[in-house]
């Protein structure tokens, strides 16, 4: 016997199942209540996605993505202000023995900022992870370089023991598969991902994952306006499931860059007219090379002769990262560097320690970046008591730290072995975040239309904020899963089936409008469910394949009516009704005494005792159930009694 | 080979060939001419495949075809096309046809019905997109033909429906450019035609539905195209193309925001809801909010083509103008003052120092989050987005609609003013210039702050020459509110002074308009500024400083109106005074009480005089009266000098005084007791008149070229003149040659020039009555037969007789000049090279009132002996930095054979003219035409503007 399927999109909520982390599922439950604070990992489950890291807060970032059977991590950061076991993501929760190998598909680092990727070692060799991790050339060039630096730190300089080693950060490293912007890499047969420009650093990216024809879209962190090396963050209208977006500046929307960057160039030039100095304690990637692009350009711009010192170290090598990756930066940039590379800098030279007591103006970039230590520290003691100088603080300075006092305003400042110092320069702070602010995350959403919002990476109280607007704004639904916590978003995929030419040939034939690509249609057919494959194909081939014998299914139907004339007489008027209320359907009066509509059969007999009750007998097959039905119906009523017959 | 013999014989031989068999006779009679056809038919009937067939066509493509053979052609063409089977002959075929139809002198209407016939067999769609391509290019040859533009119209409909969007969208384009595009017209006599074809309109709005995203946007362009022809667009289709701005395709969206566009220029004033709620606005106000919205737009394009458009929206209320510059900062849920906020308000409160501790940007009052507008729905903060777009295309248009808006809206100007200073700072140096130009023509609508005046000359020390001298151009127009911003101004100027010597004059000028424009704020500054002292004397400044000088500039510009001011002067500033005077004439104005001048102040009194002088001419009839050269001599000498003093009338005394003296020259050449004489007794004068017929065609094609605002009358009464010169250059020759056949000819010419002139200038005829050519004109019929010799007669009593022809000047004649900068000619080191390779001379010159230097303005190098050459400059190397001003900075190459001793060569600007330019001689693409210049036309150059000399010394090779 035929099955009957309507052929439209199969509307079919999907698994919220977890195939392979399903187990450990239900222990995060306990964990989260007892150990909340302790790890920073969280879950969330969409449409079969989920996992473990950065809610609801800024630090490390991990997250794990469960999409159509797969799951991948997304970035796997550290927090930089603990250094016990919080400071790497948990991850028992997906395993608590054993390598993670089996549990992940694959994992993703959006951008080399040690919150993003400083796990990385820890994770795939000392928890164990040999499957592949993606991250855009950049980030793989530039990752293993702040690793080994933040390395040196914790072991050599505070001495820490358990921690993953040179050899780790290099192994790590060889299991990377590099990503390209906008091209779609097939991790396996279903899990394909695609890379988009982000800016915030150089080679940031976010990430298109998609199976089937369900995706998730994880920004990392990014910047909507462009700086002076990169650009805004892009991505085309691709409307994913979910949209899982850093929310750093949740509640702050920006100034224009250009006064800021004014006001910096003033200040700075204004100094050295002046004959003072200037300095500018910087991290080594990122801001830097903005503020060095900056002041060079001014330099060059305004034929200004002072020199301008970069500490050397890191920063050297990183300088030659960004000479190397010239696509990834901005259309300026990108389009003079045929007769000049702007990296390869005219003014800025290498600092040398010496040079910090020449006389005349000079301006100097050293790390790092919060006056806490190193070589920034030694020269602002240096240049601190002279009124004439000045010190730009281009970013946002930890408590505690000699950065963060200056910038509240304290004069006096002691320093080890009891000595006080003045600070008699002046002390400047200029803001150069790269994160988008909340019209820029509004805008990013407006480009990509996702179904669901997911934010991360912020506060819960700015979150809070934007989230409504989201949902106000666009009317989609915004999730704010805290750390550990699992969100679920429940999607419509679309489930492709194949379908026989012949069925579908069948289907022309039958003439009606042409097909339109975007209205449903029905069709009858049989759908076959085997190896893994659905197929939709006509009822005779598919009794055909599975070697079933055709079984005919024929409705009957008995209809009274009272009619006085003879059965041949009923018959016909009948015929005469059928065929004035069934305009345009084949209606015949065969001689053997039947009434044919279409193929359903109708008999009149009248019972020997009561010859005025006349009983129709109706006949239909199982496809045509609609008109049978229509027809006793129809019947049941009666007949008009103005009928002639014939 | 022997297959191309046999091609090359039937080329060369077409008419004898026997066309084969298939051919109908009618046909041969088509293919007299030695036709391409013929080899054509041949060659396609030996193609064994369609790659050979496909190579015919596309060598057949490359050559032309003559318009009467044209149609046999299109026959031939067509027979194969329909026995082709491949796709890609066929498709060839088709726009074969397309480009045989626009030969000139051509009517496809010949060729119409067989191309229509090919649409009820064809298959393919790309052919028939091609075909559809094909009728366009006839349908545009043939605008009138109303029947069969609706044949056509009636094709398109018919495809319209077709599954391949390349048939559709050659449909749509169909529709747009030949739809009816007047109201439906009445149905008789047209029955042919489907009434639903009269409504174009509503046909294509069907479409903006369509799934293909190239027919939507074909489908918007070719509405827009029946905009452009004049049909007026319905108002229902605002909504639908409101919905294509959201489309996932740029370029329909880059096509919508035209259509919204041009929907909002045309209904601005209807009133639209807005959804959601129940207020509405006018339709100017929702598209303008609605294209702002594009300004943050996921595509470069389309941002580029909303922020474009933004500029054309002059319309819409201030309310939502402003919106576009609107920036509700918040940090953590505050309210946050905006840097440009914070500015205005330290200006306001005295204290002048900003951001010098951490956090005094801190944000204050509580936002109330509701409140808060995250989407910028509206215009909200469209500007603000698009000038600090990622793509310098996007910041220029943006910059370029602020001044567009600003241009129109005082209040407007004002607001804008703190993000176009902005912009001074960007990275691209295209914008940075486009920003300064654009505050400079809304300058007149602003008055600069302090701290703004302090941003906007910080650029002053750019290095960048171009970004300065538009700075400079800036200041020259800028209005400032105190005398600090004077004093600001004065000393970034001399420090760009000290920076960079060779801005010199432009910072002078610069100068001397800002102390024109704010007298009453440059008084308290004087004595610091003259560094004078009540009780001491002060030592006398260097008088060849320039900064001193620059000083001075100011000063006594400002004291012009101020007659306060010269009495804080020191004697020295008043010995200085008549030496700038002097010497920088252009710079230093005159002053009244102590410098008294006879010459009329105001220009009124100068125009005044112009006409009296003019007048006076005018009453002299014929110039063979006594005393007339004497009144020509004294009013040429008295014009000189009026143009000497009074700027602004300069082009009109030059341009008159030129003309008088041609006809000076004229009167002498004719003096009547010379020309009784026999020839070889005055070989003297004839020398001289030669003469000065030759200097008078040079002096009326400077008349005609070189000056700007001319009407057809003044161009009338020149070309007079010329013909005059030539009259009397004809006669001269008559006298010194001897013997008919060389005069024939030129008196032939003569005469043509006498048609063409009639033909130019057929409407100013009646005013030259007496003249003349009036006088030659009544004689005409009779002219043209009569023999050389009574034809130099004529000419000679006639330009004799012929009364003096009065100058009547238009309002404005402005002179074309041009200065040479750089180099300066003062240099005694020469420019060494070895002979033979180049050197490169960078030239620098200014030029006013040259219209289009692109093509006109040329370099002539002239070496010492004799040869010269004309270089064009690159169009590039031209700026405008202001209305009716350009500006050279090019780089000659030089290059000559070895010199002994170091030489001077001359380098000077052309001005290349050619009377085509005014006769607008038709183009035609056909190659024999196209050889000939036009007729008559004459082209030539002049020189304007002082040559420079320049030491070169070419020296040998060494070995």
């Amino acid at each position: 016997m035929a099955r009957e399927v309507r052929c439209k999109t199969v509307e079919e909520p999907s698994l919220v199942a977890l195939a392979k982390t399903h187990a450990a599922t239900p222990s995060f439950k306990n964990k989260t209540a007892s150990g909340s604070h302790l790890s920073n990992v969280h879950l969330c489950i969409s449409s079969s996605c989920f996992l473990s890291g950065a809610g609801q807060d800024v630090g490390r970032s991990c997250i794990l993505v469960s999409i159509g059977g797969k799951n991948i991590m997304l970035d796997c950061g550290m927090h930089m202000g603990f250094n016990d076991d919080r400071r790497f993501p948990d991850f028992s929760y997906i395993t608590q023995q054993g390598r993670l190998t089996e549990f992940l598909d694959c994992v993703i680092i959006s951008h080399f900022h040690l919150d993003h990727c400083g796990a990385l070692p820890y994770m795939s060799e000392m928890v164990g992870y040999d499957g592949p991790i993606y991250m855009t050339h950049p980030t793989k060039a530039i990752c293993p370089i702040l690793l080994e630096d933040f390395r040196k730190i914790t072991v050599d300089k505070k001495g820490e023991t358990n921690f993953f080693t040179s050899q780790m950060i290099k192994d790590c490293m060889k299991k990377v598969v590099p990503l390209n912007l906008h091209q779609t890499v097939q991790v396996d047969d279903e899990l394909e991902i695609k890379a988009y420009y982000a800016g915030h650093v150089l080679g940031a990216a976010m990430v298109q994952i998609k199976v089937g024809s369900e995706s998730v879209v994880y920004t990392g962190d990014y910047n909507m306006t462009p700086d002076r090396h990169l650009g805004a963050a892009w991505i085309d209208k691709c409307r994913p499931d979910i949209l899982i977006s850093e929310s750093t500046y949740a509640t702050t929307i920006r100034d224009s860059k250009r006064c800021r960057e004014r006001d910096f160039l003033k200040k700075v030039h204004e100094t050295v007219e002046r004959g003072g100095k200037v300095l500018i304690p910087v991290f080594a990637l990122g801001r830097a090379q903005e503020l060095c692009i900056l002041l060079e350009t001014f330099w060059e711009r305004m034929n200004m002769k002072a020199p301008i010192y970069f500490s050397t170290g890191l920063t050297e090598k990183a300088n030659h990262y960004y000479k190397l990756f010239i696509t990834w930066t901005n259309q300026k940039i990108r389009k003079t560097f045929v007769q000049r590379n702007m990296f390869e800098f005219k003014h800025i030279k290498a600092f040398d320690r010496s040079y910090a007591d020449n006389p005349g103006p000079m301006v100097v970039f050293a790390t790092p970046g919060m006056l806490h230590a190193g070589q920034s520290l030694q020269i602002f003691k240096k240049w601190a008591g002279n009124e004439k100088n000045m010190i730009i603080m281009p970013g946002y300075c930890v408590q505690g730290t000699i950065g963060h006092k200056i910038l509240n305003g304290q004069k006096k400042l002691e320093m080890e072995n009891r000595q006080t110092l003045e600070v008699k320069l002046q002390v400047e702070y200029m803001s150069f975040s790269a994160h988008a602010d909340a019209k820029g995350i509004m805008q990013l959403i407006r480009m990509a239309e996702p179904r669901n919002m997911l934010l991360v990476h912020g506060e819960a109280k700015k979150m809070e904020f934007l989230k409504d607007k989201i949902e106000q704004e666009f009317t989609i639904n915004c999730f704010m899963p805290a750390n550990g916590e699992t969100t679920t978003v429940i999607t419509n995929p679309s489930v492709p089936v194949d379908i026989s030419l012949n069925l579908l040939k069948r289907e022309m034939a039958l003439g009606g409008p042409l097909p339109d690509p975007k209205k449903p249609r029905t069709m009858h057919g049989t759908l076959i469910m085997k190896d893994n494959s659905l197929r939709l194909v006509t009822p005779e081939q598919a009794l055909k394949e599975l070697g079933l014998n055709e079984h005919q299914l024929r409705f009957t139907c008995r209809v009274q009516l009272q009619d006085p004339h003879s059965d041949p007489d009923t018959l016909s008027r009948i015929y005469t009704h059928l065929k004035s209320v069934l305009k345009g359907y084949t209606i015949q009066h065969l001689p053997d005494g039947t009434v044919m509509v279409e193929s359903i059969v109708i008999k009149v007999s009248s019972s020997a005792e009561e010859p005025n009750t006349k009983v129709l007998l109706l006949s239909w097959s199982y496809q045509d159930e609609d008109l049978g039905s229509f027809l006793s119906t129809l019947l049941k009523k009666g007949l008009p009694s103005g009928l002639s017959s014939m | 080979m022997a297959a191309h013999l046999k091609k090359r014989v039937y080329e060369e031989f077409s008419k004898v060939v026997q066309l084969p068999q298939e051919e109908a006779p009618a046909k041969k009679l088509r293919l007299t001419k030695p036709s391409k056809s013929a080899a054509l038919h041949i060659d396609l009937c030996k193609a064994s495949n369609p790659t050979d067939a496909l190579q015919y066509l596309l060598h057949f493509a490359r050559s032309s075809v003559e318009a009467e053979s044209v149609e046999g052609v299109v026959r031939i063409l067509l027979e194969h096309y329909y026995k082709e089977q491949d796709n890609s002959v066929r498709l060839k075929i088709a726009s074969l046809i397309g480009l045989l139809s626009k030969t000139q002198n051509f009517n496809p209407e010949s060729i119409l019905d067989d191309t229509l016939n090919t649409f009820n067999t064809e298959k393919s769609h790309q052919v028939l997109a091609q075909l559809l391509d094909t009728l366009l290019v006839i349908g545009t040859q043939l605008p009138e033909s109303l029947i069969v533009r609706h044949r056509l119209i009636e094709v398109a409909y018919k495809h319209l429906s077709d599954t391949y969007f390349g048939v559709r969208n050659k449909c749509l384009q169909l529709l747009g450019c030949l739809g009816n595009v007047d109201t439906p017209l009445n149905k008789d006599g047209q029955g042919l035609v489907p009434a639903v074809i009269g409504d174009a309109q509503s046909l294509i709005s069907d479409y903006f539905a369509d799934q293909d995203p190239r027919v939507r946007t074909a489908a918007i362009k070719a509405m827009l195209q029946l905009h452009e022809r004049g049909l007026k667009i319905q108002q229902t289709i605002y909504d639908q193309a409101c919905q294509l701005l959201c489309d996932d395709y740029e370029q329909v969206r880059s096509a919508a925001v035209q259509m919204v566009w041009v929907l909002s220029q045309l209904y601005p004033e209807s009133i639209v809801p807005i959804p959601s709620s129940n207020e509405q606005v006018r339709l100017v106000d929702d598209s303008f909010g609605k294209i702002s919205h594009m300004v943050s737009d996921g595509s470069w394009v389309v941002r580029v083509q909303a922020a474009k458009t933004l500029g054309n929206m002059l319309q819409v209320s201030p309310h939502f103008l402003e919106q576009t510059l609107d920036k509700k900062l918040m940090s953590d849920l505050r309210r946050k003052r905006t840097a440009h906020e914070r500015a205005k308000e330290l200006y306001a409160s005295g204290e002048f120092s900003s951001g010098r501790k951490w956090a005094d940007d801190a944000p204050k009052e509580k936002v109330d989050t509701s409140a808060v507008n995250l989407i910028a729905s509206g215009a909200c903060g469209a500007f603000v987005h698009g000038l600090e777009d990622e793509m310098y295309e996007v910041r220029i248009a943006a910059v370029d609609a602020l001044s567009a808006l600003a241009q129109s809206s005082a209040s407007f100007a004002e607001k804008c003013l703190d993000f176009l200073v902005d912009m001074f700072n960007d990275e691209i140096e295209e914008v940075r210039l486009q920003s300064i130009h654009v505050l400079r023509q809304i300058s007149t609508n602003i008055t600069l702050r302090e701290d703004q005046l302090d941003t906007v000359l910080a650029v002053l020390e750019d290095s960048s020459r171009d970004i300065r001298e538009a700075l400079h151009e800036l200041l020259c127009f800028t209005n400032v509110s105190t005398k600090e911003c004077i004093q600001l101004a004065l000393l970034e100027l001399l420090k760009n002074l000290t920076k960079y010597p060779t801005d010199r004059n432009s910072v002078w000028k610069c100068l001397k308009f800002l102390g024109c424009r704010h007298p009453t704020l440059v008084l308290p500054l004087v004595p610091e500024l003259l560094s004078t002292h009540p009780y001491f004397h002060t030592p006398e400044p260097d008088m060849d400083d320039p900064a001193y000088i620059a000083v001075l500039v100011l000063v006594f510009n400002a004291a012009q109106s101020c007659p306060t001011m010269t009495a804080l002067f020191s004697d020295h500033t008043f010995r200085h005074y008549t030496y700038l005077r002097d010497s920088l004439s252009h710079l230093v104005p005159p002053l009244r009480p102590w410098y008294i001048d006879h010459i009329p102040q105001t220009p009124e009194s100068a125009q005044l005089f112009l006409q009296q002088s003019l007048s006076r001419i005018s009453t002299i009839h014929n110039l063979q009266d006594p005393g007339a050269q004497d009144l020509l001599n004294f009013t040429i000498r008295d014009l000189q000098r009026l143009g000497e003093l009074q700027t602004e009338l300069a082009g009109a005394a030059d341009f008159s005084a030129t003309y008088l003296r041609c006809q000076l020259l004229l009167t002498k050449a004719l003096q009547e007791k010379l020309w009784t004489m026999a020839v070889p007794l005055c070989l003297k004068h004839n020398a001289m008149a030669t003469a000065a017929a030759k200097q008078m065609l040079e002096e009326t094609y400077k008349l005609e070229f070189l000056y700007s605002g001319l009407e057809n009358r003044q161009v009338a009464t020149i070309h007079h003149v010329r013909l005059q010169a030539k009259a009397l250059q004809l006669v001269l020759t008559a006298r010194t040659r001897r013997g008919v056949e060389p005069l024939i000819s030129v008196c032939e010419k003569f005469l043509q020039e006498v048609e063409s002139f009639q033909r130019l200038f057929v409407v100013e005829l009646p005013h030259l009555q007496e003249s003349f050519v009036g006088k030659l004109l009544d004689l005409s019929p009779k002219l043209s037969a009569c023999k050389p010799g009574e034809l130099v007669k004529i000419l000679q009593t006639t330009l004799r007789q012929s009364g003096f022809l009065n100058l009547q000047l238009p309002k404005q004649v402005q002179r074309a000049s041009a200065t040479i900068i750089e180099p300066t000619g003062e240099s005694d080191n020469p420019l060494r090279f070895t002979s033979g390779l180049v050197v490169a001379l960078d030239i620098d010159a200014t030029l006013e009132h040259v219209q289009d230097p692109h093509n006109t303005v040329k370099v002539q190098v002239l070496y010492p002996d004799g040869q010269y050459h004309v270089i064009q400059p690159k169009p590039g190397d031209f700026r405008s930095p202001g209305p009716h001003r350009h500006r050279l900075i090019t780089q000659v190459y030089l290059s000559h054979s070895a010199w002994t001793e170091a030489c001077q060569i001359e380098v000077r600007l052309l001005l290349a003219y050619s009377s085509s330019r005014l006769c607008k001689a038709v183009w035609s693409d056909s190659s024999t035409e196209g050889l000939q210049p036009a007729e008559g036309a004459t082209e030539g150059t002049i020189p304007f503007g002082k040559p420079v000399k320049v030491f070169i010394m070419p020296k040998p090779a060494r070995r």
